[in-house]
């Protein structure tokens, strides 16, 4: 019994960031327009791109390979597993055992290492360049997401999500300058990685600038709809990510009732708003970078991470 | 209320290690001088929060000695300097950010090891403390090393001097008179080295000591 229990609140779950996803990026959207104050679409709009792209018919380039048509499925399936290992209302999730934040990080850079694939497959020169600039931010990303999964593993004893969460919201952590630098250093390689403002532009189609969408300019139809979905879940990802590992206030353990639970999903989704719209408040207020100033940026994160893991090597634990 | 003791002076010794990584990152001289203040304003926290543990009223005054002239004084009388010399706006090219953010991240690793290693024994408080310290007079080194504008080279200097201040605090004892001596030698240092910034400026138009280089008849 118990195992069913687990098991439908493991599907409830993948389901609900599957649905949550295209609405964060409309809050997203929605916040930066009124904050540039124009009307903006209205919150439901990504879901509404999304059905369309669906009923649309496919453009295929003359030499894409199989590849091309496959990848948008698996990037699409190894985003929603990582995804679905994050806890978000409830921790002890059934899969989470099976994979931990490592797992994850590696979920997340195949799908990567796919999508530069897509890039490269056809053949055009956007592609290429936007392949390249992915690559390269992803190189000086990744390290530094190393780095910070070190310094709170090292903190919590795990890697695994829900024990990290635990002890996370017990009162044994204290005050830890550690903490504080992992999470700087995890917000800016979350916002590398969801390709967000100071980064890349992810409404510019300007062929200087654009690193994401210069990957995907090939793709029509469902595939670009699943690509769409997947970089709205990366986006839902991370910010779930941040509010499980520094904010797990509002977690309901494994094996509580259905009135705690509703409690738990409450306090998810205030948090992916205030998520939501803090990032929204970011975005308009800087500037996009060069992309050749985008290394310092994530060298600085990659430092903070360092730096954090030094650190706890002369603190009380150690 | 021992952890929570710890936890805050880990974190105060471990912000003014990221406020001179910090400093390291600056290029415009503006916000390196900012960065400066704020280095001084934590090693006040910090100065002021090893004073409330120990129950030393004298690192009060340490405290106060940092807040006054390190985060206010000089950082305003330089901020003058550089307005005058009109070299506020200047870039410097510093030899490579990422380099030199990967040789501060060696030396605070080897502060580390340096430090725990030697200081074993002792009360883990002072240990950290000293390990930091450690840390923050190798940045300012390297900030020395890396720069080429006498007037960072100068901050440099000065962050150098609150990691001293920092090692100084931690291990228990450092009598107040060698601390305002010290505190007032700094400042002694700093105006002669202000005059000799203008000195420098007048014979060779210019704050980048490569012309000393170049005027010595260095190549580089």
């Amino acid at each position: 019994m118990a195992v069913i229990v687990d098991l439908a609140v493991q599907g409830v779950q993948m389901l609900l960031v599957l649905l949550l996803a295209p609405l964060l990026t409309g809050l997203v959207r929605k916040v930066k327009a009124r904050l540039l104050l124009r009307q903006g679409p209205s919150l439901i709009q990504p879901y509404r791109d999304l059905a369309r792209l669906m009923r649309k018919e496919v453009v295929l380039a003359e030499n894409a390979s199989w590849l091309f048509r496959v990848i948008p499925y698996l990037i699409f399936a190894a985003t929603w597993v990582a995804a679905s290992l994050v806890p978000t209302v409830r921790t002890g999730l059934m899969f989470s055992w099976s994979a931990d934040l490592i797992a994850i990080i590696a979920l997340l850079g195949s799908a990567r290492f796919f999508l530069a694939l897509a890039g490269l497959d056809v053949g055009t020169s956007f592609g290429g360049i936007g392949s390249s600039r992915e690559v390269m931010i992803a190189s000086l990303a990744e390290p530094a997401m190393i780095m910070i999964v070190f310094t709170v593993a090292l903190i919590a004893g795990s890697t695994q999500l829900s024990t990290m969460a635990a002890f996370l919201v017990s009162s044994e952590v204290g005050l830890r300058v550690s903490l504080g630098l992992a999470l700087i250093a995890l917000i800016m390689v979350a916002i590398a990685e969801n390709a967000r403002i100071p980064v890349d532009n992810p409404a510019t189609h300007l062929e200087l600038t654009m690193v994401h969408e210069a990957m995907v300019l090939e793709y029509s139809g469902r595939h670009l709809a699943l690509i769409d979905l997947t970089a709205s879940l990366k986006l839902l990802l991370y910010v779930s990510l941040i509010a499980c590992i520094f904010t797990p206030w509002g977690l309901v353990p494994a094996g509580a009732g259905a009135g705690t639970l509703a409690v738990g999903l409450t306090a998810y989704v205030a948090k992916l708003a205030v998520g939501g719209v803090l990032l929204a408040v970011f975005e308009t207020s800087i500037a996009k970078m060069r992309v050749f100033r985008v290394p310092e940026f994530l060298g600085a994160a990659l430092m903070l991470g360092l730096l954090a893991t030094l650190l706890l090597f002369v603190s009380r634990s150690f | 209320m021992r952890g929570l003791t710890f936890d805050v002076a880990h974190l105060l010794a471990g912000s003014l290690v990221l406020v001179s990584f910090l400093q390291l990152y600056q290029d415009r001289l503006y916000a390196l001088l900012n960065m400066f203040a704020l280095h001084a304003f934590v090693l006040a926290l910090s100065v002021a929060w090893q004073a409330y543990v120990q129950n030393a009223p004298h690192l009060y005054v340490t405290a106060l000695i940092a807040l006054v002239f390190k985060a206010i004084v000089i950082p305003v009388v330089l901020h003058r300097i550089i307005v005058r010399l009109g070299i506020h706006r200047e870039i410097e090219k510093v030899v490579g950010v990422g380099m030199a953010m990967l040789l501060g991240m060696g030396l605070v690793a080897l502060s580390m090891v340096v430090m725990l290693r030697v200081t074993a024994g002792a009360d883990p408080l002072a240990r950290e403390d000293l390990a930091f310290a450690l840390a923050v007079v190798l940045l300012g080194l390297l900030m020395m090393v890396t720069r080429r504008n006498a007037v960072s080279q100068v901050v440099g200097f000065m962050s150098l001097e609150n990691g001293l201040v920092l090692a100084a605090t931690g291990a228990k004892g450092m009598p107040l008179v060698v601390e305002i001596s010290v505190a007032f030698s700094i400042l002694i240092a700093f105006i002669v080295i202000g005059i000799f910034l203008f000195r420098i400026r007048e014979r060779f138009d210019t704050v980048d000591l490569q012309a000393l280089d170049r005027f010595r008849g260095e190549r580089r």
